[in-house]
């Protein structure tokens, strides 16, 4: 007796008898047909045939059968939406009920009718509705907005539904509150600069109230809300921690998670000598080990973040290494995720135990698993010194099990220890070499060879070990083959007399043999090398190689500064921004820490709206621009990838993902930008200076007095920064390069000065630009045309053009730059002040300009403050006008001269500035108005940088 | 928010689908059979699976996938968590969540679907709501409505929805007003082959029956509330209260409900209330290796372990064994080569043991696998933590209602390492 009966039966002539009961005089048999329809529908029979008949039992008084009828209803409507009009009465009627209850069953089945026809009908019941004395009802009310909006857009926002929405954050019940910012939330997804979840102090602390009274699920939506907010100061986001924390308890861990993430970022403002930041760090670790004794799939998410919070702030958790510790009963998922946490934790206090757990690993039965188990235990050598020796010794007796992948893992691990801790180790040698017939695998083949060729001159045999992976060297992959090049070149210029032949062999195999391009100018370099100059053949390819770090399996820190703003969702679990895998992820919003503010402490991610002012905490609030609006639409640019678009200023802000013109080299520059990630971190956005940790005195004599002739001869002309090196000759080879950027005469000028701290003559100079925001691109050639010898230095001036290929950088005015010579060729990357781009003719015409301000949304309008800054309003207009910064009215209202200003870019867009200037006040505010807000943070440098100087 | 969901039984077939937004195919099922199939046991099916549309978050539950489908960016946790809630009603239900079971109640299980979820937002997701509005099926009501064509709809609306205490139905009524509280405590342990302990920690929970008349307010005191550092509470807790004074005061919800979780970390100490000796030796150049593993009670506070059960995973290379155990039954399968002895109550005066021989497959080299031990028990009337409650007193109702509170302490991942000796790398240590 069961409902599995409706899955077989079906009779024959049913419909005919449900339609004339529906149509019956009696009420009772009526409802008695409704729900055998019901009953019919919920199993999959297809009753719509008595869509009319069923609509017309609609209005009744019996709660019962009204339920009913809309349960067939939304099933039904779109597949029927001439007749589902025929419904839209008894909804608007049942608004009006006295009930609140039915009130809200109907505005709730209304949202689930999704026929256009009907949604405009809808309107006015759902406005009552939203207004609602019931709180059951707004509740309600409120998710059908979003429900609206899925169906249609544009109808809701026409019809003000959204700021009514907003205003349901400040409703008194929680539960309607939490309900607004859900459905906020979901339709702020969709609209990605509409502002929708402003938010303001009181908002907050509205949205904290409801934070203690609502549902479990209630409380997800309003955390996650609260952690896109930026607060004032230190002050603020302590208060708002201390009233989040409750939430750690909550039996819920999508609560918890969620209030983590809150935490993890307002803490990011405290001042770290507050007993209060301690504290708040000790009350992290319970919770987030409490997650790891749930179910096997909230562990792995919750693994997923831990892993990023360990990488933020290692404190948290190094005591808990044990919770890591894989259970054998744990999935794979799981047991993978806690190998990588329990390296990210392991230190020289729990090494001990740490290594012991992971030689028990390395004898499980899961290939993966015990895989990654070995090469944790590398890991642990490179990470911990001190355990160094033990992991060599443990790696040596998982070799000695000779189970196959087991001792193909451990050779490619021992190759990197290495490398790490040369000259220490190498005695294993010989007992790797014992396993050399076994490796299979193209890594495990190149990393042992790499050890032979390395070590060749201890090794007594190598020339024949090297011979026989020789042997095959057609069926080898690519890796192989150059590492066996590598390698024999090597071994040649260790002991040149034994083995001529051999390299003679493998540089034909690499050059006449082979059609992989890679493999043949490999051979072709070694072989013009040995042949030219042996010595200097000898000084490249036995160059001393730098030490690895353990830093290199590391998220990048900006990276990794958004997806801690990100804990608890997709992204944390991939481990990538939302842009980069969200549908529609145009609309994704890039997210930062706060900056840490009030206290005189070193701030850790500068933010510009403060940095420029130092620590006052009501200056401008920082504009966080969003990437892939208006200008991405202009300009029809691919989304830089793994990049936050707030400032970041660094020498080593090259992105990797848009490198196409710059070929090989760039892993040493990689490894550069790896190992000191901290050097960019330092400064904050200085006005318009370039690459500002290098601000070595500038180039010679000359180009000070370059400047001085500029400067001179237009007293009032263009703001050229001072130049600035770089790259560095350490980095390049012996040739450094400085320089700046200037506009003259219309023309953008890239004002290089080369000099050769090398020994030898530099020749064959070429430059070419990585794409770029807007386009700049060389006009003409480098022109060095004489050599440039040792100690020489020469000035040039490179004319540049704004029609090159466009593709949005991070920060905006980032520019990649590619210098040939005769000896390599050399990448560095620098910024441009936006000035350079400012053209003549950007004066607006006055009533264009009014047009236009109005015009542009407010949401585009970014204020600056500008401070220190002691001119007086004409002279500043002066200042600006040089770098085509023009006044085009001005305005004194109550002793404040208010400037307002047009600058055109030299891709058309057109920037409006509003200028505060009070007398007597050294510090002006600056309002900037732009269809494409990006540029907005750069203009303001600009300002700031043309102003004061 | 969440747009769908599929059912999916350990066959591989979609046997229920539900959707809250517009309807999305089941062809995008095909990602998660993909990564089913690769997955080498049912439990390792990655829980977040990514489509070019869609994201897939499952759990497993009872042999059944549950599979939701997001089309945007949700909290991955907030979809578990939900499921996992779905999971529990249906067995709050249903008794069992079986396929079958959902099968048989298909009416039922749409109706909750649709209460739990509005446009994707969690509706009523409390049990207690929940049953108000739709009436769990009992074999007479399913009579009633086969005969009658009536439905489990409820007849009322959920007026709990609008009260403050949205997890308390209103209008409680009993006869016999009573509370029962359960002490559930799991511990989790990894001890090494010298009998260390590596890790334990403990898991605990405080489950509740309260049937009580009307808006009783309950406060609950420990003996001890300073074990309970680490505490997850039923949304009735009031936290302020609890922060200040460390005690439990609640408007209990009606019916059964987890009124706290809690984790004691191996920092605190866990007692281990179980030993195991082993030792298995294989002689080289012979087929036949020794087993011996001998059972005792540590540290148990005077309470006996019962329902003990053994299981371990043995190396593949074991073809066979014959054991003796000196109490309860043993059994070893040569297919999976699992072995397993159910060893029942231990006396601590004659202690249980399992000793004999194995024979290894003709040619096999010396296994080179290292199996686990994994042990599971029950100690009756003890928490393991020593918490204990102090005392339980109701305000608000005039009527005395009947208190009772149970402890049990069980194993949850209870296992021992390291069973094989005589690795040839081990030695060398």
């Amino acid at each position: 007796m069961t409902d599995s009966k409706y899955f077989t039966t079906t009779k024959k002539g049913e419909i005919f008898e449900l339609k004339a009961e529906l149509n019956s005089d009696k009420k009772e048999k009526k409802k008695e047909a409704v729900k055998k329809v019901i009953a019919s529908m919920t199993v999959g029979k297809d009753v719509s045939a008595l869509f009319p008949d069923v609509v017309n039992c609609m209005q009744t008084d019996n709660l019962e059968l009204k339920k009913l009828v809309y349960l067939y209803l939304m099933n039904y409507a779109k597949s029927q939406p001439d007749m589902a009009i025929m419904a839209v009465n008894t909804f608007v009627k049942d608004c009006e009920d006295p009930n609140p209850l039915i009130r809200a069953l109907a505005v709730r089945t209304m949202g689930c009718i999704r026929v256009d026809k009907i949604t405009e009908y809808l309107c006015e019941p759902l406005r009552k509705c939203l207004k609602d004395e019931d709180p059951y009802v707004r509740k309600t009310a409120a998710v059908c907005v979003a429900k609206l909006h899925d169906i249609n857009a544009q109808l809701v926002e026409d019809q003000g539904f959204l700021d009514t929405l907003k205003d349901l954050i400040s409703d008194s019940n929680p539960m309607v509150v939490a309900n607004a910012v859900a459905a906020l939330s979901e339709i702020a997804e969709s609209h990605p600069n509409s502002n929708l979840l402003d938010l303001n102090p009181q908002s907050i602390n509205k949205l904290l109230t409801a934070l203690n009274e609502c549902t479990e699920w209630g409380q997800i939506f309003i955390l996650d809300c609260l952690a896109n907010y930026t607060p004032r100061d230190d002050r603020e986001s302590q208060s708002i921690c201390e009233r989040v924390t409750p939430r750690l308890s909550h039996a819920n861990s999508a609560v918890v998670l969620s209030a983590v993430k809150v935490l993890m970022k307002f803490m990011e403002m405290l001042p770290k000598d507050l007993d209060y930041y301690g504290t708040l760090l000790k009350k992290l670790a319970p919770p987030l080990v409490t997650l790891l004794s749930a179910e096997p799939e909230l562990q792995y998410v919750a693994l997923r973040n831990i892993n990023l919070i360990v990488q933020k702030r290692p404190e948290i958790l190094k005591h808990e290494m044990k919770v890591f510790f894989v259970k054998y009963n744990d999935p794979i998922y799981v047991k993978l995720e806690k190998l990588d946490i329990m390296i990210r934790l392991a230190s020289q206090a729990n090494i001990a135990q740490v290594l012991a757990e992971l030689k028990e690993y390395a004898t499980e039965v899961d290939v993966d698993f015990v895989r990654k188990a070995v090469r944790a235990i590398g890991r642990c050598a490179i990470k911990v010194e001190q355990s160094a020796e033990r992991c060599v010794s443990t790696l040596l007796d998982l070799i000695q099990t000779k189970v196959n992948y087991v001792v193909q893992e451990a050779i490619v691990v021992i190759k990197d220890i290495f490398r790490k801790y040369p000259n220490k180790y190498e005695s294993v040698i010989a007992t790797l070499c014992e396993n050399l017939d076994s490796l299979d695998e193209p890594e495990a083949r190149a990393a042992m060879i790499w050890i032979v060729g390395e070590y060749a001159e201890r090794i007594d045999n190598a020339d024949e070990l090297l011979e026989s992976f020789l042997e095959g060297f057609h069926d080898e992959s690519t890796q192989v083959q150059l590492q066996l090049l590598t390698a024999i070149v090597k071994l040649f210029l260790k002991k040149p007399t034994e083995t001529q032949e051999l390299v003679q062999q493998v540089l034909s195999l690499a050059t006449q043999d082979s059609d992989n391009p890679d493999l043949r100018d490999r051979g072709y370099i070694y072989w013009r090398l040995l042949s030219t100059d042996p010595v200097a053949a000898k000084e490249v390819v036995l160059a001393e190689k730098p030490l690895i770090s353990e830093e290199t399996d590391l998220i990048e820190p900006t990276l990794l500064e958004e997806l801690i703003c990100h804990i608890g969702t997709l992204a944390s679990v991939y481990h990538k921004p939302p842009s980069a895998f969200v549908e529609g992820s145009r609309g994704v919003m890039h997210k930062r820490l706060p900056a840490r503010t009030g206290s005189g402490e070193g701030t850790e991610c500068p933010d510009v709206g403060n940095a420029a002012g130092g620590s006052a905490p009501e200056a401008a609030p920082s504009i966080i621009p969003s990437q892939g609006d208006l200008l991405g639409d202009l300009l029809n640019l691919d989304l830089a990838p793994p990049t936050t678009t707030g400032p970041t200023p660094s020498t080593s802000g090259m992105q990797m993902g848009g490198m196409d013109l710059l070929g090989g080299g760039l892993e040493s520059l990689l490894f550069n930008m790896v190992s000191h990630p901290k050097m960019g971190a330092g400064f904050g956005a200085a006005p318009a200076v370039m690459p500002a940790s290098l601000n070595a005195p500038v180039g010679g004599g000359l180009g000070d007095l370059f400047d001085l002739g500029g400067g001179v001869g237009m007293p009032m002309g263009a703001y050229i920064p001072p130049k600035t090196v770089w790259l560095p000759a350490m980095k390049a080879k012996g040739l450094e390069i400085s320089g700046t950027f200037a506009r003259r005469a219309g023309v953008i000028q890239m004002e290089l000065v080369l000099t050769n701290k090398a020994m030898s003559v530099m020749t064959d100079f070429a430059i070419q630009f990585n794409r770029n925001s807007f386009g700049l691109a060389p006009a003409g050639p480098l022109q060095v045309l004489t050599p440039l010898g040792p100690n020489q230095t020469i000035e040039v001036s490179l004319p540049l053009s704004t029609v090159g290929p466009v593709m949005k950088m991070d920060p905006l005015n980032n520019l990649q730059v590619a210098v040939k010579n005769n000896i390599d060729v050399f990448y560095f990357s620098c910024q441009y002040p936006i000035s350079m781009l400012f053209v003549e003719d950007g004066k607006m015409e006055r009533q264009v300009f009014l047009a236009t301000w109005k015009d542009i949304p407010n949401d585009n309008e970014s204020q600056f403050q500008i401070q220190d800054c002691h001119l007086n309003s004409e002279a500043a207009s002066n200042k600006l006008q040089g770098s085509n910064i023009f006044t085009i009215a001005k305005r004194t209202v109550e002793g404040q001269d208010m400037l307002y200003m047009s600058i055109k870019l030299s891709n058309g867009i057109w920037v409006l500035a509003e200028l505060k200037v009070q007398a007597g006040n050294p510090n002006y505010t600056i309002s900037l108005k732009c269809r494409a807000p990006e540029v907005s943070q750069c203009v303001f440098q600009c300002y700031e940088a043309v102003l004061k100087n | 928010m969440i747009h769908s969901l599929f059912l999916v039984n350990s066959s591989g077939d979609i046997f229920l689908e539900k959707h809250w937004k517009s309807v999305v195919s089941r062809s995008v099922c095909d990602y998660f059979f993909e990564a089913q199939e690769r997955a080498s046991e049912p439990e390792n099916v990655p829980p977040v699976i990514p489509t070019p549309h869609h994201y897939l978050i499952s759990v497993l539950r009872h042999r059944i996938y549950f599979v939701a489908v997001i089309q945007s960016e949700v909290p991955p946790l907030f979809v578990i968590e939900f499921l996992h809630r779905v999971v529990d009603t249906f067995q709050d239900y249903f008794g069992v969540c079986t396929e079958a079971a959902i099968k048989d109640n298909v009416v039922v299980v749409y109706e909750l679907l649709e209460e739990m979820l509005d446009n994707g937002f969690p509706l009523a997701t409390e049990s207690n709501i929940l049953k108000e509005l739709i009436k769990p099926p009992t074999i007479l009501r399913t009579v009633v409505n086969t005969i009658t064509g009536s439905t489990n709809v409820g007849e009322q609306l959920p007026t709990g929805q609008l009260s403050v205490v949205p997890w308390r139905r209103t209008g409680v009524k009993y006869t016999n007003n009573e509370a029962y509280f359960d002490v559930v405590e799991e511990i989790d342990a990894i001890i090494d082959k010298s009998g260390s302990t590596i890790t334990a920690e403990i898991q605990g929970v405080i489950d509740a029956c309260v049937k009580l008349t009307g808006m009783p307010d309950l406060t609950l005191s420990f003996m001890n509330p300073r074990l309970l550092d680490d505490v997850s509470f039923h949304p009735c807790v009031r936290f302020k209260r609890w922060e200040a004074e460390r005690i439990l005061s609640f408007i209990p919800p009606d019916g059964n409900f987890r009124l706290l979780s809690y984790h004691v970390s191996c920092q605190n100490l866990v007692a281990i209330p179980v030993y195991v000796k082993h030792n298995i030796t294989f002689r080289e150049g012979s087929s036949q290796g020794r087993f011996e593993l001998t059972l005792g009670p540590k540290q148990t506070m005077g309470k006996g372990l019962e329902a003990v059960l053994i299981s371990s995973q043995l190396p593949r290379g074991v073809l066979n064994t014959n054991l003796n155990p000196s109490q309860g039954t043993y059994n070893f399968d040569p297919v999976t080569k699992l072995l397993s002895w159910d060893v029942g109550k231990i006396n601590p005066q004659k202690l249980p043991s399992l000793k004999g021989s194995m024979s290894l497959q003709a040619g096999a080299s010396k296994p080179d696998e290292n199996p686990t031990i994994n042990i599971q028990f029950k100690i009756q009337q003890s928490a393991l933590s020593g918490l204990k409650v102090n005392r339980l007193d109701m305000y608000g109702e005039k009527y005395k209602p009947f208190k009772g509170i149970k402890y049990m302490t069980k194993a949850g991942k209870f296992q021992t390492k390291g069973l094989l000796r005589g690795r040839a790398w081990d030695l060398k240590n």
